[in-house]
Protein backbone atom coordinates (compact mmCIF):
# COMPACT_ATOMS: atom_id res chain seq x y z
CA UNK A 1 0.00 0.00 0.00
CA UNK A 2 0.80 3.44 -0.65
CA UNK A 3 1.04 5.97 1.95
CA UNK A 4 -0.40 9.13 1.85
CA UNK A 5 3.41 11.35 1.86
CA UNK A 6 4.33 8.89 -0.77
CA UNK A 7 1.22 9.46 -2.78
CA UNK A 8 1.78 13.32 -2.46
CA UNK A 9 5.43 12.77 -2.98
CA UNK A 10 4.66 10.90 -6.85
CA UNK A 11 2.24 13.69 -7.28
CA UNK A 12 3.94 16.68 -7.01
CA UNK A 13 7.19 15.27 -8.26
CA UNK A 14 4.76 14.67 -11.71
CA UNK A 15 3.51 18.13 -11.49
CA UNK A 16 6.85 19.03 -11.34
CA UNK A 17 7.79 16.81 -14.47
CA UNK A 18 4.92 17.85 -16.56
CA UNK A 19 5.92 22.19 -15.91
CA UNK A 20 9.38 20.73 -16.37
CA UNK A 21 7.89 19.28 -20.27
CA UNK A 22 6.20 22.27 -20.95
CA UNK A 23 8.82 24.46 -19.95
CA UNK A 24 11.34 22.66 -22.53
CA UNK A 25 9.60 21.98 -25.52
CA UNK A 26 8.87 25.88 -25.63
CA UNK A 27 12.03 26.69 -24.91
CA UNK A 28 13.72 24.50 -27.68
CA UNK A 29 10.57 25.24 -29.89
CA UNK A 30 10.64 21.72 -31.08
CA UNK A 31 10.01 18.38 -29.02
CA UNK A 32 6.87 16.27 -27.89
CA UNK A 33 4.79 17.16 -25.66
CA UNK A 34 1.92 15.52 -25.41
CA UNK A 35 2.83 12.08 -24.83
CA UNK A 36 5.51 13.44 -22.55
CA UNK A 37 2.54 14.64 -20.47
CA UNK A 38 0.52 11.68 -20.72
CA UNK A 39 3.30 9.52 -19.10
CA UNK A 40 4.44 11.79 -16.60
CA UNK A 41 2.48 9.54 -13.76
CA UNK A 42 4.16 6.53 -14.95
CA UNK A 43 7.74 8.04 -14.73
CA UNK A 44 7.19 9.64 -11.46
CA UNK A 45 5.86 6.13 -10.14
CA UNK A 46 9.39 4.63 -11.55
CA UNK A 47 11.92 6.55 -10.93
CA UNK A 48 10.32 8.03 -7.28
CA UNK A 49 8.92 4.19 -5.90
CA UNK A 50 9.18 1.39 -7.75
CA UNK A 51 12.77 1.40 -9.62
CA UNK A 52 16.15 0.40 -7.66
CA UNK A 53 18.55 2.39 -8.90
CA UNK A 54 21.37 5.58 -7.60
CA UNK A 55 21.56 8.68 -9.44
CA UNK A 56 25.03 9.05 -8.52
CA UNK A 57 26.24 5.47 -10.02
CA UNK A 58 24.24 5.70 -13.23
CA UNK A 59 26.51 2.76 -14.42
CA UNK A 60 25.84 0.48 -11.68
CA UNK A 61 25.15 -3.59 -12.68
CA UNK A 62 22.15 -4.49 -10.14
CA UNK A 63 20.31 -1.24 -10.82
CA UNK A 64 16.57 -1.65 -12.63
CA UNK A 65 16.45 -0.12 -15.99
CA UNK A 66 14.10 2.14 -17.90
CA UNK A 67 13.66 1.85 -21.92
CA UNK A 68 11.99 4.26 -22.72
CA UNK A 69 11.06 2.48 -26.60
CA UNK A 70 8.50 5.77 -27.78
CA UNK A 71 11.95 7.62 -27.55
CA UNK A 72 10.22 11.28 -28.91
CA UNK A 73 9.11 11.62 -25.17
CA UNK A 74 12.11 12.41 -24.09
CA UNK A 75 11.17 15.65 -22.59
CA UNK A 76 9.35 13.48 -19.75
CA UNK A 77 12.39 11.54 -18.98
CA UNK A 78 14.75 14.21 -18.96
CA UNK A 79 13.05 16.17 -16.35
CA UNK A 80 12.53 13.01 -14.06
CA UNK A 81 16.53 12.33 -14.70
CA UNK A 82 17.48 15.71 -14.06
CA UNK A 83 15.40 15.77 -10.99
CA UNK A 84 16.89 12.80 -9.38
CA UNK A 85 19.89 13.95 -10.09
CA UNK A 86 21.53 12.02 -12.88
CA UNK A 87 22.90 15.35 -14.56
CA UNK A 88 22.49 19.38 -13.16
CA UNK A 89 18.97 20.56 -14.12
CA UNK A 90 20.71 23.62 -16.26
CA UNK A 91 21.35 20.75 -19.00
CA UNK A 92 17.96 20.89 -19.98
CA UNK A 93 18.22 24.14 -20.83
CA UNK A 94 19.85 23.22 -24.08
CA UNK A 95 17.73 20.13 -25.06
CA UNK A 96 17.59 19.47 -28.28
CA UNK A 97 20.90 22.18 -28.40
CA UNK A 98 23.81 21.70 -30.98
CA UNK A 99 26.39 20.08 -28.37
CA UNK A 100 24.46 18.80 -25.71
CA UNK A 101 23.56 15.46 -24.53
CA UNK A 102 20.29 15.85 -24.52
CA UNK A 103 19.02 15.24 -27.58
CA UNK A 104 15.60 15.26 -29.66
CA UNK A 105 15.65 11.34 -28.94
CA UNK A 106 17.56 9.48 -26.04
CA UNK A 107 21.47 8.49 -26.85
CA UNK A 108 22.30 6.23 -24.33
CA UNK A 109 26.04 6.75 -24.61
CA UNK A 110 25.69 10.41 -23.77
CA UNK A 111 23.42 10.69 -21.22
CA UNK A 112 23.62 9.43 -17.92
CA UNK A 113 20.40 7.53 -16.68
CA UNK A 114 19.68 6.47 -20.23
CA UNK A 115 20.04 2.67 -20.68
CA UNK A 116 19.21 2.78 -24.16
CA UNK A 117 19.18 4.23 -27.70
CA UNK A 118 15.92 4.82 -29.31
CA UNK A 119 14.25 7.26 -31.50
CA UNK A 120 12.99 4.60 -34.37
CA UNK A 121 9.89 3.61 -33.10
CA UNK A 122 10.33 -0.56 -31.97
CA UNK A 123 13.43 -0.55 -31.82
CA UNK A 124 13.55 -0.25 -28.08
CA UNK A 125 11.61 -2.87 -26.70
CA UNK A 126 13.64 -5.36 -28.70
CA UNK A 127 16.94 -4.01 -26.92
CA UNK A 128 14.96 -3.97 -23.68
CA UNK A 129 14.78 -8.03 -24.59
CA UNK A 130 17.55 -8.61 -25.46
CA UNK A 131 19.21 -6.61 -22.03
CA UNK A 132 16.60 -8.47 -20.14
CA UNK A 133 18.31 -11.94 -21.44
CA UNK A 134 21.46 -11.11 -21.13
CA UNK A 135 20.68 -10.19 -16.97
CA UNK A 136 19.03 -13.60 -17.31
CA UNK A 137 22.56 -14.87 -18.65
CA UNK A 138 24.39 -13.51 -15.87
CA UNK A 139 22.04 -14.67 -13.10
CA UNK A 140 21.12 -10.97 -12.29
CA UNK A 141 17.59 -10.16 -10.50
CA UNK A 142 17.25 -6.75 -11.83
CA UNK A 143 13.99 -5.62 -13.83
CA UNK A 144 13.39 -3.79 -17.53
CA UNK A 145 10.95 -1.49 -17.34
CA UNK A 146 10.15 -0.66 -21.15
CA UNK A 147 7.71 2.26 -22.18
CA UNK A 148 5.57 1.98 -25.56
CA UNK A 149 3.52 3.46 -27.61
CA UNK A 150 0.28 2.61 -28.50
CA UNK A 151 0.75 3.68 -32.71
CA UNK A 152 4.52 2.67 -31.45
CA UNK A 153 2.85 -1.42 -31.17
CA UNK A 154 1.66 -1.07 -34.94
CA UNK A 155 5.27 -1.98 -36.05
CA UNK A 156 5.96 -5.62 -36.89
CA UNK A 157 9.49 -5.73 -35.06
CA UNK A 158 7.55 -5.32 -31.71
CA UNK A 159 5.38 -8.75 -31.97
CA UNK A 160 8.83 -9.91 -33.20
CA UNK A 161 10.38 -8.97 -29.67
CA UNK A 162 7.57 -10.29 -27.93
CA UNK A 163 7.57 -13.78 -29.74
CA UNK A 164 11.26 -14.10 -28.47
CA UNK A 165 10.45 -12.59 -24.83
CA UNK A 166 8.08 -15.92 -24.65
CA UNK A 167 10.45 -18.11 -25.72
CA UNK A 168 13.34 -17.20 -23.24
CA UNK A 169 10.53 -16.70 -20.59
CA UNK A 170 12.02 -13.12 -19.59
CA UNK A 171 9.70 -12.42 -16.70
CA UNK A 172 12.15 -9.67 -15.97
CA UNK A 173 10.31 -7.44 -18.31
CA UNK A 174 7.64 -5.24 -17.62
CA UNK A 175 6.35 -3.53 -20.19
CA UNK A 176 3.89 -0.91 -20.76
CA UNK A 177 1.61 0.36 -23.31
CA UNK A 178 0.84 3.69 -23.31
CA UNK A 179 -2.50 3.31 -24.08
CA UNK A 180 -3.71 7.07 -25.22
CA UNK A 181 -5.25 5.79 -28.89
CA UNK A 182 -3.43 9.20 -30.38
CA UNK A 183 -0.47 9.27 -32.85
CA UNK A 184 0.76 11.10 -35.52
CA UNK A 185 -2.22 11.23 -37.61
CA UNK A 186 -4.99 10.79 -35.16
CA UNK A 187 -7.17 8.73 -33.11
CA UNK A 188 -5.47 5.37 -33.70
CA UNK A 189 -8.10 3.03 -33.90
CA UNK A 190 -8.70 4.98 -36.94
CA UNK A 191 -4.79 4.97 -38.14
CA UNK A 192 -4.36 1.16 -37.25
CA UNK A 193 -7.22 -0.31 -35.09
CA UNK A 194 -5.23 -2.83 -32.67
CA UNK A 195 -8.08 -3.63 -30.70
CA UNK A 196 -8.65 -5.79 -28.85
CA UNK A 197 -5.17 -5.23 -27.30
CA UNK A 198 -4.96 -7.63 -24.36
CA UNK A 199 -5.85 -10.64 -26.60
CA UNK A 200 -2.54 -10.17 -28.64
CA UNK A 201 -0.47 -10.28 -25.98
CA UNK A 202 -1.80 -13.08 -24.43
CA UNK A 203 -1.44 -14.83 -26.95
CA UNK A 204 2.14 -14.39 -27.36
CA UNK A 205 2.81 -15.50 -24.24
CA UNK A 206 2.61 -12.39 -22.04
CA UNK A 207 0.74 -11.25 -18.93
CA UNK A 208 -1.61 -8.21 -19.34
CA UNK A 209 -2.78 -5.96 -16.98
CA UNK A 210 -4.93 -3.48 -17.64
CA UNK A 211 -4.69 -0.29 -15.51
CA UNK A 212 -5.37 4.01 -15.13
CA UNK A 213 -1.70 5.19 -16.06
CA UNK A 214 -2.50 8.32 -13.86
CA UNK A 215 -3.66 6.56 -10.86
CA UNK A 216 -0.35 6.04 -8.62
CA UNK A 217 -1.56 2.71 -6.43
CA UNK A 218 -2.56 0.49 -9.64
CA UNK A 219 0.49 1.44 -11.41
CA UNK A 220 2.21 0.32 -8.52
CA UNK A 221 -0.13 -2.24 -7.16
CA UNK A 222 0.22 -4.08 -10.63
CA UNK A 223 4.12 -4.02 -10.86
CA UNK A 224 3.78 -5.99 -7.38
CA UNK A 225 1.96 -8.42 -8.88
CA UNK A 226 3.84 -8.40 -12.08
CA UNK A 227 6.85 -9.22 -10.26
CA UNK A 228 5.12 -12.52 -8.99
CA UNK A 229 4.99 -13.85 -12.71
CA UNK A 230 6.92 -16.47 -14.42
CA UNK A 231 6.73 -14.77 -18.01
CA UNK A 232 6.79 -11.37 -19.84
CA UNK A 233 4.29 -8.81 -18.57
CA UNK A 234 2.66 -5.73 -20.52
CA UNK A 235 0.69 -3.32 -18.75
CA UNK A 236 -1.79 -1.65 -20.59
CA UNK A 237 -1.84 1.71 -19.59
CA UNK A 238 -5.27 3.53 -20.17
CA UNK A 239 -3.57 7.47 -20.47
CA UNK A 240 -4.86 10.70 -21.90
CA UNK A 241 -2.49 12.40 -23.92
CA UNK A 242 -1.47 16.03 -22.79
CA UNK A 243 -2.89 15.09 -19.38
CA UNK A 244 -2.76 17.89 -17.26
CA UNK A 245 -3.42 20.66 -19.27
CA UNK A 246 -6.72 20.81 -20.38
CA UNK A 247 -6.49 22.26 -23.88
CA UNK A 248 -3.40 19.33 -24.94
CA UNK A 249 -5.71 16.74 -23.24
CA UNK A 250 -6.90 14.28 -25.95
CA UNK A 251 -5.72 16.43 -29.13
CA UNK A 252 -3.91 15.14 -31.91
CA UNK A 253 -2.53 18.13 -32.85
CA UNK A 254 -0.28 18.53 -29.59
CA UNK A 255 1.81 15.33 -30.70
CA UNK A 256 4.65 17.31 -31.91
CA UNK A 257 3.96 20.84 -32.06
CA UNK A 258 5.43 23.08 -29.33
CA UNK A 259 3.59 25.66 -27.34
CA UNK A 260 4.13 29.24 -28.21
CA UNK A 261 4.44 32.04 -25.61
CA UNK A 262 0.70 32.16 -25.07
CA UNK A 263 0.31 28.75 -24.52
CA UNK A 264 3.28 28.22 -22.62
CA UNK A 265 1.89 30.97 -20.21
CA UNK A 266 -1.80 28.97 -20.36
CA UNK A 267 -0.27 25.77 -19.34
CA UNK A 268 2.37 26.62 -16.80
CA UNK A 269 -0.22 28.52 -15.29
CA UNK A 270 -2.63 25.38 -14.90
CA UNK A 271 0.49 24.04 -13.74
CA UNK A 272 0.99 25.40 -10.93
CA UNK B 1 14.39 35.23 -51.14
CA UNK B 2 11.58 33.25 -51.16
CA UNK B 3 11.62 30.09 -49.33
CA UNK B 4 9.47 27.17 -49.76
CA UNK B 5 9.42 23.92 -48.68
CA UNK B 6 10.50 20.84 -51.11
CA UNK B 7 7.72 18.69 -49.49
CA UNK B 8 4.76 21.17 -50.49
CA UNK B 9 6.26 20.32 -54.08
CA UNK B 10 5.20 16.96 -53.46
CA UNK B 11 1.93 17.17 -51.80
CA UNK B 12 0.81 19.90 -54.78
CA UNK B 13 1.70 17.33 -57.50
CA UNK B 14 -0.13 14.23 -55.77
CA UNK B 15 -3.33 16.34 -55.80
CA UNK B 16 -3.28 17.27 -59.67
CA UNK B 17 -1.95 13.61 -60.55
CA UNK B 18 -5.21 12.92 -58.24
CA UNK B 19 -6.95 14.68 -60.62
CA UNK B 20 -5.14 13.65 -63.91
CA UNK B 21 -4.62 9.95 -63.22
CA UNK B 22 -7.56 7.73 -60.91
CA UNK B 23 -4.43 4.65 -61.08
CA UNK B 24 -2.33 6.99 -58.69
CA UNK B 25 -2.82 5.81 -54.87
CA UNK B 26 -1.43 7.37 -51.72
CA UNK B 27 -0.11 5.77 -48.85
CA UNK B 28 1.59 7.19 -45.53
CA UNK B 29 2.63 5.49 -42.60
CA UNK B 30 1.58 7.47 -39.63
CA UNK B 31 3.53 10.90 -40.62
CA UNK B 32 0.83 12.07 -43.09
CA UNK B 33 0.42 14.98 -41.12
CA UNK B 34 4.27 16.03 -41.31
CA UNK B 35 4.97 14.51 -44.99
CA UNK B 36 2.04 16.75 -45.94
CA UNK B 37 -0.09 13.93 -48.04
CA UNK B 38 -2.84 14.40 -45.51
CA UNK B 39 -3.86 17.05 -48.46
CA UNK B 40 -4.02 14.29 -50.76
CA UNK B 41 -6.05 12.27 -48.12
CA UNK B 42 -8.53 15.82 -47.72
CA UNK B 43 -9.18 15.67 -51.69
CA UNK B 44 -8.94 11.83 -52.57
CA UNK B 45 -9.91 9.75 -48.96
CA UNK B 46 -10.79 6.77 -51.33
CA UNK B 47 -7.61 6.38 -52.62
CA UNK B 48 -5.23 7.44 -49.37
CA UNK B 49 -4.17 4.44 -47.00
CA UNK B 50 -2.44 5.13 -44.30
CA UNK B 51 -0.78 2.15 -43.19
CA UNK B 52 -0.26 3.20 -39.25
CA UNK B 53 3.40 3.04 -38.23
CA UNK B 54 4.40 0.06 -40.20
CA UNK B 55 6.59 1.00 -42.94
CA UNK B 56 8.27 -2.16 -44.12
CA UNK B 57 4.65 -3.34 -44.80
CA UNK B 58 3.44 -0.38 -46.44
CA UNK B 59 6.31 -0.87 -49.24
CA UNK B 60 5.51 -4.61 -49.47
CA UNK B 61 2.13 -3.73 -49.99
CA UNK B 62 2.55 -0.78 -52.01
CA UNK B 63 4.24 -2.80 -54.37
CA UNK B 64 1.43 -5.90 -53.75
CA UNK B 65 -0.64 -2.55 -55.47
CA UNK B 66 1.95 -1.98 -58.30
CA UNK B 67 1.48 -5.39 -59.53
CA UNK B 68 -2.42 -4.85 -59.57
CA UNK B 69 -1.89 -2.02 -61.56
CA UNK B 70 -1.91 1.17 -59.61
CA UNK B 71 0.61 3.67 -59.21
CA UNK B 72 1.11 4.03 -54.89
CA UNK B 73 3.16 6.96 -53.77
CA UNK B 74 4.18 5.29 -50.66
CA UNK B 75 5.42 8.12 -48.32
CA UNK B 76 7.45 8.17 -45.17
CA UNK B 77 10.83 9.63 -43.63
CA UNK B 78 13.38 9.01 -45.66
CA UNK B 79 15.61 7.44 -42.52
CA UNK B 80 12.32 4.98 -42.05
CA UNK B 81 12.16 4.06 -46.22
CA UNK B 82 15.65 3.27 -46.40
CA UNK B 83 16.82 1.95 -43.04
CA UNK B 84 13.88 0.37 -41.27
CA UNK B 85 12.10 -0.88 -44.99
CA UNK B 86 14.96 -1.18 -46.77
CA UNK B 87 14.66 -4.65 -47.48
CA UNK B 88 11.02 -4.26 -48.82
CA UNK B 89 12.72 -1.53 -50.95
CA UNK B 90 15.36 -3.71 -52.53
CA UNK B 91 12.93 -7.44 -52.70
CA UNK B 92 9.35 -5.93 -53.37
CA UNK B 93 10.18 -3.11 -55.10
CA UNK B 94 13.77 -2.97 -56.88
CA UNK B 95 14.07 -6.32 -57.42
CA UNK B 96 11.17 -6.97 -59.15
CA UNK B 97 11.14 -3.41 -60.97
CA UNK B 98 7.46 -1.98 -59.85
CA UNK B 99 6.02 0.56 -60.56
CA UNK B 100 6.16 1.76 -57.36
CA UNK B 101 6.91 5.40 -56.04
CA UNK B 102 8.79 6.35 -52.62
CA UNK B 103 8.22 9.63 -51.64
CA UNK B 104 10.05 10.39 -48.78
CA UNK B 105 10.67 13.86 -46.53
CA UNK B 106 13.00 14.76 -43.43
CA UNK B 107 15.96 13.98 -45.48
CA UNK B 108 18.85 15.10 -44.37
CA UNK B 109 20.98 17.51 -42.11
CA UNK B 110 17.97 20.02 -42.07
CA UNK B 111 15.18 17.48 -40.38
CA UNK B 112 16.43 19.87 -37.10
CA UNK B 113 15.59 19.18 -33.42
CA UNK B 114 14.60 15.21 -33.91
CA UNK B 115 18.50 14.29 -34.29
CA UNK B 116 20.24 11.91 -35.42
CA UNK B 117 18.08 8.76 -35.43
CA UNK B 118 15.81 11.28 -37.93
CA UNK B 119 18.25 12.58 -40.28
CA UNK B 120 18.82 10.75 -43.32
CA UNK B 121 22.20 11.34 -44.66
CA UNK B 122 22.83 8.03 -46.05
CA UNK B 123 19.80 7.29 -47.87
CA UNK B 124 20.63 8.52 -51.05
CA UNK B 125 23.61 6.03 -51.16
CA UNK B 126 21.31 3.05 -50.22
CA UNK B 127 18.78 4.08 -52.65
CA UNK B 128 20.99 4.29 -55.30
CA UNK B 129 23.09 0.71 -55.21
CA UNK B 130 19.59 -1.01 -55.60
CA UNK B 131 19.42 -1.94 -59.61
CA UNK B 132 16.54 -0.57 -61.14
CA UNK B 133 16.06 2.30 -58.59
CA UNK B 134 15.63 6.07 -60.18
CA UNK B 135 16.64 8.32 -57.45
CA UNK B 136 15.89 12.09 -57.74
CA UNK B 137 16.79 15.19 -55.53
CA UNK B 138 14.75 17.97 -56.50
CA UNK B 139 16.53 21.10 -55.80
CA UNK B 140 13.37 23.60 -54.89
CA UNK B 141 9.57 23.88 -54.56
CA UNK B 142 8.55 23.87 -58.29
CA UNK B 143 11.60 21.46 -59.01
CA UNK B 144 10.15 19.04 -56.50
CA UNK B 145 6.55 19.11 -58.26
CA UNK B 146 7.85 18.79 -61.67
CA UNK B 147 10.20 15.39 -60.15
CA UNK B 148 7.38 13.81 -58.87
CA UNK B 149 5.00 14.28 -61.94
CA UNK B 150 7.64 12.76 -63.88
CA UNK B 151 8.45 10.20 -61.98
CA UNK B 152 4.35 9.24 -62.08
CA UNK B 153 5.10 9.44 -66.10
CA UNK B 154 7.62 6.85 -66.22
CA UNK B 155 7.28 3.39 -65.32
CA UNK B 156 9.43 1.66 -62.82
CA UNK B 157 10.58 2.16 -59.17
CA UNK B 158 11.52 5.99 -58.29
CA UNK B 159 12.73 7.42 -54.87
CA UNK B 160 12.05 10.72 -54.03
CA UNK B 161 13.97 12.68 -51.87
CA UNK B 162 12.39 16.09 -50.15
CA UNK B 163 13.25 17.90 -47.11
CA UNK B 164 10.97 19.39 -43.90
CA UNK B 165 12.00 22.69 -43.40
CA UNK B 166 11.55 25.18 -45.69
CA UNK B 167 13.93 26.01 -48.60
CA UNK B 168 15.07 28.76 -50.75
CA UNK B 169 13.26 28.83 -54.27
CA UNK B 170 15.85 28.70 -56.75
CA UNK B 171 14.06 30.55 -60.53
CA UNK B 172 17.13 28.97 -62.44
CA UNK B 173 15.76 25.67 -61.57
CA UNK B 174 12.29 25.57 -63.03
CA UNK B 175 10.72 25.32 -66.29
CA UNK B 176 11.37 21.71 -67.93
CA UNK B 177 12.74 18.81 -65.96
CA UNK B 178 13.59 15.25 -67.90
CA UNK B 179 14.90 12.54 -65.81
CA UNK B 180 18.66 11.67 -65.95
CA UNK B 181 19.49 15.51 -67.67
CA UNK B 182 21.47 17.61 -65.70
CA UNK B 183 20.99 21.41 -66.00
CA UNK B 184 23.57 23.36 -66.49
CA UNK B 185 23.13 26.85 -64.59
CA UNK B 186 25.90 28.91 -65.63
CA UNK B 187 28.48 28.18 -68.00
CA UNK B 188 32.54 28.35 -66.92
CA UNK B 189 35.85 27.03 -67.47
CA UNK B 190 38.13 27.11 -64.49
CA UNK B 191 35.86 24.57 -62.27
CA UNK B 192 32.04 23.11 -61.88
CA UNK B 193 30.05 22.79 -58.84
CA UNK B 194 27.56 20.04 -58.80
CA UNK B 195 24.83 20.13 -56.78
CA UNK B 196 22.16 18.41 -55.81
CA UNK B 197 19.18 18.87 -53.71
CA UNK B 198 18.47 22.25 -51.77
CA UNK B 199 22.53 22.25 -51.93
CA UNK B 200 21.57 24.01 -55.57
CA UNK B 201 21.50 27.69 -54.47
CA UNK B 202 24.72 27.33 -52.22
CA UNK B 203 26.27 26.54 -55.08
CA UNK B 204 24.95 29.46 -56.99
CA UNK B 205 25.72 32.05 -53.85
CA UNK B 206 29.69 30.42 -54.33
CA UNK B 207 29.47 30.67 -57.95
CA UNK B 208 28.81 34.20 -57.48
CA UNK B 209 31.90 34.33 -54.64
CA UNK B 210 34.01 32.81 -57.02
CA UNK B 211 33.33 34.91 -60.52
CA UNK B 212 34.20 38.03 -58.18
CA UNK B 213 37.37 36.90 -57.56
CA UNK B 214 37.93 36.61 -61.12
CA UNK B 215 37.15 32.81 -61.64
CA UNK B 216 35.04 31.09 -64.19
CA UNK B 217 32.88 28.70 -62.33
CA UNK B 218 30.34 26.69 -63.99
CA UNK B 219 27.88 25.24 -61.85
CA UNK B 220 25.35 21.46 -63.02
CA UNK B 221 22.23 20.91 -60.73
CA UNK B 222 21.92 17.21 -60.34
CA UNK B 223 18.21 16.76 -60.02
CA UNK B 224 18.37 12.99 -60.77
CA UNK B 225 21.28 10.78 -59.08
CA UNK B 226 20.34 7.51 -60.87
CA UNK B 227 21.05 7.47 -63.36
CA UNK B 228 23.82 9.88 -63.90
CA UNK B 229 23.70 12.25 -66.57
CA UNK B 230 27.92 11.15 -67.18
CA UNK B 231 27.53 13.25 -70.05
CA UNK B 232 27.30 16.30 -67.88
CA UNK B 233 29.82 14.85 -65.53
CA UNK B 234 32.35 13.99 -68.12
CA UNK B 235 32.14 17.50 -70.08
CA UNK B 236 32.64 18.87 -66.80
CA UNK B 237 35.65 17.33 -66.19
CA UNK B 238 37.29 17.62 -69.99
CA UNK B 239 36.30 21.35 -69.97
CA UNK B 240 37.02 22.27 -66.22
CA UNK B 241 39.92 22.02 -64.29
CA UNK B 242 37.53 19.74 -61.51
CA UNK B 243 34.74 19.76 -59.62
CA UNK B 244 33.00 20.17 -56.65
CA UNK B 245 29.99 18.39 -55.49
CA UNK B 246 27.47 19.42 -52.78
CA UNK B 247 24.82 17.20 -51.20
CA UNK B 248 23.14 17.71 -48.38
CA UNK B 249 23.81 14.11 -47.32
CA UNK B 250 27.16 12.24 -46.44
CA UNK B 251 30.08 12.60 -48.71
CA UNK B 252 29.71 8.67 -48.53
CA UNK B 253 27.44 7.02 -50.98
CA UNK B 254 25.47 10.11 -52.61
CA UNK B 255 26.33 12.36 -55.21
CA UNK B 256 29.67 13.08 -54.53
CA UNK B 257 30.56 9.28 -54.73
CA UNK B 258 28.69 8.81 -57.80
CA UNK B 259 30.58 11.46 -59.58
CA UNK B 260 33.96 10.36 -58.32
CA UNK B 261 33.18 7.02 -59.90
CA UNK B 262 32.32 8.13 -63.18
CA UNK B 263 35.50 10.61 -63.28
CA UNK B 264 37.89 8.16 -62.27
CA UNK B 265 37.08 5.41 -64.69
CA UNK B 266 36.90 8.00 -67.66
CA UNK B 267 38.25 11.02 -67.15
CA UNK B 268 40.26 11.81 -63.89
CA UNK B 269 40.37 15.07 -62.81
CA UNK B 270 40.33 16.59 -59.07
CA UNK B 271 36.97 16.12 -56.98
CA UNK B 272 36.57 18.02 -53.72
CA UNK B 273 33.42 16.49 -51.99
CA UNK B 274 31.04 19.19 -49.76
CA UNK B 275 28.64 17.03 -47.62
CA UNK B 276 27.96 15.51 -44.47
CA UNK B 277 31.66 13.62 -43.05
CA UNK B 278 30.98 10.52 -41.96
CA UNK B 279 29.21 11.07 -38.85
CA UNK B 280 25.85 11.47 -36.89
CA UNK B 281 23.95 14.37 -37.09
CA UNK B 282 22.16 15.98 -33.74
CA UNK B 283 20.02 18.57 -32.35
CA UNK B 284 19.51 21.89 -33.56
CA UNK B 285 17.54 24.88 -35.80
CA UNK B 286 17.83 23.45 -39.27
CA UNK B 287 19.34 26.43 -40.79
CA UNK B 288 21.89 26.26 -38.04
CA UNK B 289 22.62 22.49 -38.68
CA UNK B 290 23.89 23.21 -42.52
CA UNK B 291 26.63 26.14 -41.27
CA UNK B 292 27.54 23.82 -38.71
CA UNK B 293 28.22 20.60 -41.04
CA UNK B 294 29.78 22.44 -43.40
CA UNK B 295 27.29 22.60 -46.53
CA UNK B 296 27.00 26.77 -47.33
CA UNK B 297 28.74 28.73 -50.05
CA UNK B 298 31.81 29.13 -48.27
CA UNK B 299 32.87 25.37 -47.82
CA UNK B 300 32.28 25.11 -51.40
CA UNK B 301 33.92 28.25 -51.97
CA UNK B 302 36.75 26.68 -50.23
CA UNK B 303 36.76 23.21 -51.34
CA UNK B 304 36.95 25.02 -55.41
CA UNK B 305 39.88 27.21 -54.54
CA UNK B 306 41.86 23.74 -53.22
CA UNK B 307 41.28 23.41 -57.38
CA UNK B 308 41.67 26.21 -58.93
CA UNK B 309 45.11 27.30 -56.78
C1 LIG C 1 9.87 3.68 -37.18
C2 LIG C 1 9.30 5.03 -36.97
N1 LIG C 1 8.35 5.47 -37.79
C3 LIG C 1 7.83 6.70 -37.62
C4 LIG C 1 8.28 7.52 -36.63
C5 LIG C 1 7.74 8.92 -36.48
N2 LIG C 1 6.89 9.03 -35.28
C6 LIG C 1 7.34 9.62 -34.16
S1 LIG C 1 6.22 9.57 -32.92
C7 LIG C 1 5.08 8.79 -33.91
C8 LIG C 1 3.74 8.41 -33.37
C9 LIG C 1 3.84 7.65 -32.11
O1 LIG C 1 2.61 7.46 -31.52
P1 LIG C 1 2.54 6.66 -30.16
O2 LIG C 1 3.44 5.49 -30.23
O3 LIG C 1 1.11 6.37 -29.90
O4 LIG C 1 3.17 7.67 -29.11
P2 LIG C 1 2.45 8.69 -28.11
O5 LIG C 1 1.01 8.77 -28.47
O6 LIG C 1 2.63 8.12 -26.75
O7 LIG C 1 3.17 10.00 -28.27
C10 LIG C 1 5.62 8.57 -35.18
C11 LIG C 1 4.90 7.90 -36.26
C12 LIG C 1 9.30 7.02 -35.79
N3 LIG C 1 9.83 7.75 -34.80
N4 LIG C 1 9.78 5.78 -35.97
MG1 LIG D 1 -0.27 7.03 -28.60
Amino acid sequence: MLSKEKHELLRVKAKDIRREIVTMVHRANSGHVGGSLGAADIISALYYHVMRHDPKNPEWEDRDRFILSKGHCTPVIYAALADCGYFPKEDLLEFRRPGSHLQGHPYQPKTPGIDASTGTLGIGISTGVGMALGAKLKKQDHYYYILCGDGEIQEGQVWEAAAFANKYKLDNVIGFVDRNYLQTDGYSEKVMPMDPLAPKWESFGWKVFEIDGHSFEEIIDTIEKAKKEKQPVMIIANTTKGKGVSFMEGEAEWHGKPPGKEDFEKAMLELE
Amino acid sequence: MEYKATKQGYADALKELGHENEKVLVMDADVAKATLTEQFEAEFPNRFFNCGVQEQNMLSAAAGLALEGFIPFASTFGVFATCRAGDQMRSSIAYPKLNVKIGVTHCGISVGGDGASHQSNEDIGMARTLPNMTVIVPGDYEESRLATHAAAKMKGPVYLRFGRDKYPVVPEIHGSFEIGKAKTLREGTDVTIITTGILVNEGLVAATTLEEKGHSVRVVHMHTIKPLDTEAVLKAARETKGIVTAEEHSILGGLGEAVAGVVAENHPCPVQRVGVMDTFGESGQSQELLDLYGLRAPNIVEKAMKIIS
